[in-house]
């Protein structure tokens, strides 16, 4: 089976244009033992020899991509972030991966820093940029954080329960959508679940709102993680919530859950609701960030 | 509309910010400096040039200012020679990042061999580079240190029209325009320029070459050094083109000639690359909305923090 890089190149490649041989020149230095200041310098010119175009990917390549990363999508890359990332898969240099990985990092912009990031499942060794993944993740620019953890099968793969339930509060902390997360419901565990109901409980007595995403969270989990009674509270308060924290219980099969939603007058109503509401997602997120002009969910 | 191409943003709190987008500015240059002490580790240097070049740049957009910064070592830390050499190494990886407008500020403090050393490299690698220069001109023995700068950008043939002369007064002044390199003004308390002489200035010299900044920092300065000058330029009778030429039009001229700092940058944020900065994605931590309705007022009328 081919490789996820091998086939990126072939498509940057065809989008490159007339630009091709300047990149196939580059290419074939790189991946032929070459310093790695020229590795620097390529990443730094591509931007402005191949432009900032979106990638665009031939028809049933993103077909053969998913078979090879399931779940993957170049959503909101572009045709210089691509090239940076083949350049980057295909270097052949001396030291290990990951020292050259960091100083690419510690050195780039912030769009660079992106598509470093994005293009982590295309790396070789990807196990040993745990240190740098983590340095995103703590990063204060959310479209760095964001690079890593949605559309991105990395996070799925490779983090410890731990580092998973911190990327997950984070998104909420800093009002990303879940739902591009790869592996959200697969990763799904009851530690979680209890922190976000602690999340929950902190927004309310604050008088703050919070994403309806977080009932999907829970509900697998609402009989461990104590969430009946804000479970409760969610389908006694406004239709929004209400909707999607009934419609996410009525899927846990434990008695108890089913108990509380057959007790609730409401609750029937809401789970239609929720049901015929396809894009219940994506209007809360429209609502509670119109800042966010990207289709992400 | 102005721009302060001198401003060291890395110092300044928030408020500044609010502050600067208020009064019409839409973009600022962050030379890259010393940080108030002298550096004793590469590293430290190296970390301080990717912060120019990533985490400020975003600190500005949620204001919706537009950032950029100057790469260089500057006059004080070429002195210590380790810490030069390390930097010389590193300059490269940086100086061709997005929004770097310029090798930056160089030149001379005191005006030491080790001083002269790098200023010269630097402007060799501008020149490898294709990069306009921005020049620290020394505040003590200032007249001389000056036509000396100009005598080494001449001597290692950089053109001229590509370097910018900061911190000119008086003396310096009609030197700078006559051999052809932009003159800087730093409009900063005591120590370097006010606004009622710059105005002077400007009646004498029109605004030909000439650029306004607030070279605002650790110190006692204003970050509104720019629009306060226009505002008092116009109320004294200078032109507006005038006027615009010293606070927008020729800072864009010189700077822009990197490629690295478009007009377009501010007029059509949405328009080029989706996943930039400025647009769609600019979100404070913790979700707060980036943009400022009226600042000054909310913040001292309001005594409700939220």
């Amino acid at each position: 089976m081919k490789q996820p890089s091998e086939l990126l190149r072939q498509q940057v490649l065809r989008q490159a244009d007339e630009h091709r041989d300047w990149l196939e020149e580059r290419w074939q230095m790189l991946a032929s033992d070459c310093s790695e200041r020229e590795l620097h310098i390529v990443m730094g010119m591509a931007p402005r020899i191949l432009g900032k175009a979106q990638l665009t990917l031939e028809p049933d390549a993103l077909a053969q991509f998913d078979a090879m990363l399931p779940g993957w999508q170049p959503v909101d890359w572009s045709l210089d972030s691509a090239a940076r990332v083949v350049s980057l898969a295909i270097y052949r240099g001396e030291r290990p991966f990951a020292a050259i990985f960091k100083d690419l990092r510690r050195t780039a912009d912030t769009r660079e820093l992106i598509a470093l990031y994005q293009g982590l499942p295309f790396y070789p060794a990807p196990e040993s940029l745990a240190f740098d993944v983590g340095e995103a993740l703590r990063s204060n620019i959310s479209d760095v954080f964001r690079a890593v953890v949605h559309h991105n099968p990395y996070p799925q793969t490779y983090f410890d329960g731990h580092r998973w339930n911190h990327m997950v509060l984070k998104a909420l902390f800093i009002n990303l959508p879940l739902q591009p997360i790869l592996g959200l419901l697969e990763r799904n565990n009851p530690e979680l679940a209890c922190q976000l109901v602690d999340h929950v409980k902190e927004r309310w007595a604050a008088g703050r709102d919070i994403s309806i995403e977080v009932w999907r969270c829970i509900a697998p989990y609402a009989i461990e993680a104590n969430a009946l009674d804000i479970f409760e509270q969610a389908i006694n308060g406004t239709s929004k919530h209400g909707a999607a924290a009934a419609l996410s219980l009525a899927a846990n099969p434990d008695p108890r859950a089913q108990a509380l939603l057959a007790a609730n007058p409401r609750a029937q109503l809401l789970v239609d609701e929720g049901l015929a509401k396809e894009n219940l997602v994506n209007e809360d997120l429209t609502h509670r960030n119109s800042l966010l002009k990207r289709e992400d969910a | 509309m102005f721009i302060d191409p001198h401003a060291h943003m890395i110092s300044r709190t928030t408020d500044d910010y609010e502050a600067m987008a208020e009064a019409g500015i839409v973009a600022v240059i962050e030379p890259a400096f010393w940080v108030g002490q002298p550096r004793t580790f590469v590293g430290t240097y190296v970390d301080y040039l990717s912060t120019i070049v990533g985490f400020e740049r975003f600190r500005a957009a949620q204001f919706d200012i537009r950032h950029y910064c100057t790469i260089g070592l500057n006059s004080k830390e070429a002195n210590n020679e380790e810490l030069a050499e390390g930097v010389m190494e590193w300059l490269p990886r940086f100086a061709l990042k997005e929004g770097v407008v310029a090798i930056g500020e160089i030149g001379y403090d005191e005006q030491t061999a080790l001083e002269d050393k790098y200023f010269r490299a630097q402007l060799t690698l501008a020149k490898e580079l294709k990069l306009p220069v921005m020049v620290h001109t020394p505040h003590r023995d200032k007249k001389r240190g000056t036509s000396r700068s100009m005598d080494v950008c001449e001597e290692m043939g950089v053109d001229p029209s590509w370097v910018v002369i900061d911190h000119n007064n008086e003396e310096t002044v009609k030197e700078t325009l006559d051999r052809g390199f932009w003159a800087g003004f730093s409009i900063y308390p005591s120590t370097k320029m006010g606004n009622a002489r710059m105005v002077e200035l400007l009646k004498q010299y029109g605004g030909n070459g000439i650029i306004v900044d607030s070279a605002c920092d650790w110190g006692i300065s204003d970050c509104l050094g720019v629009p306060k000058t226009a505002q008092l330029a116009l109320q004294s009778g200078i032109s507006p083109e005038i006027v615009r030429q010293v606070t927008y039009a020729n800072a864009l001229e010189v700077y822009g000639k990197s490629g690295q700092i478009k007009e377009r940058d501010w007029f059509e944020p949405t328009g080029i690359d989706q996943r930039d900065l400025y647009e769609g994605n600019s979100i404070l931590r913790g979700g707060r909305e980036p943009r400022i309705e009226a600042p000054g007022q909310r913040k001292k009328e309001n005594l409700y923090i939220e």
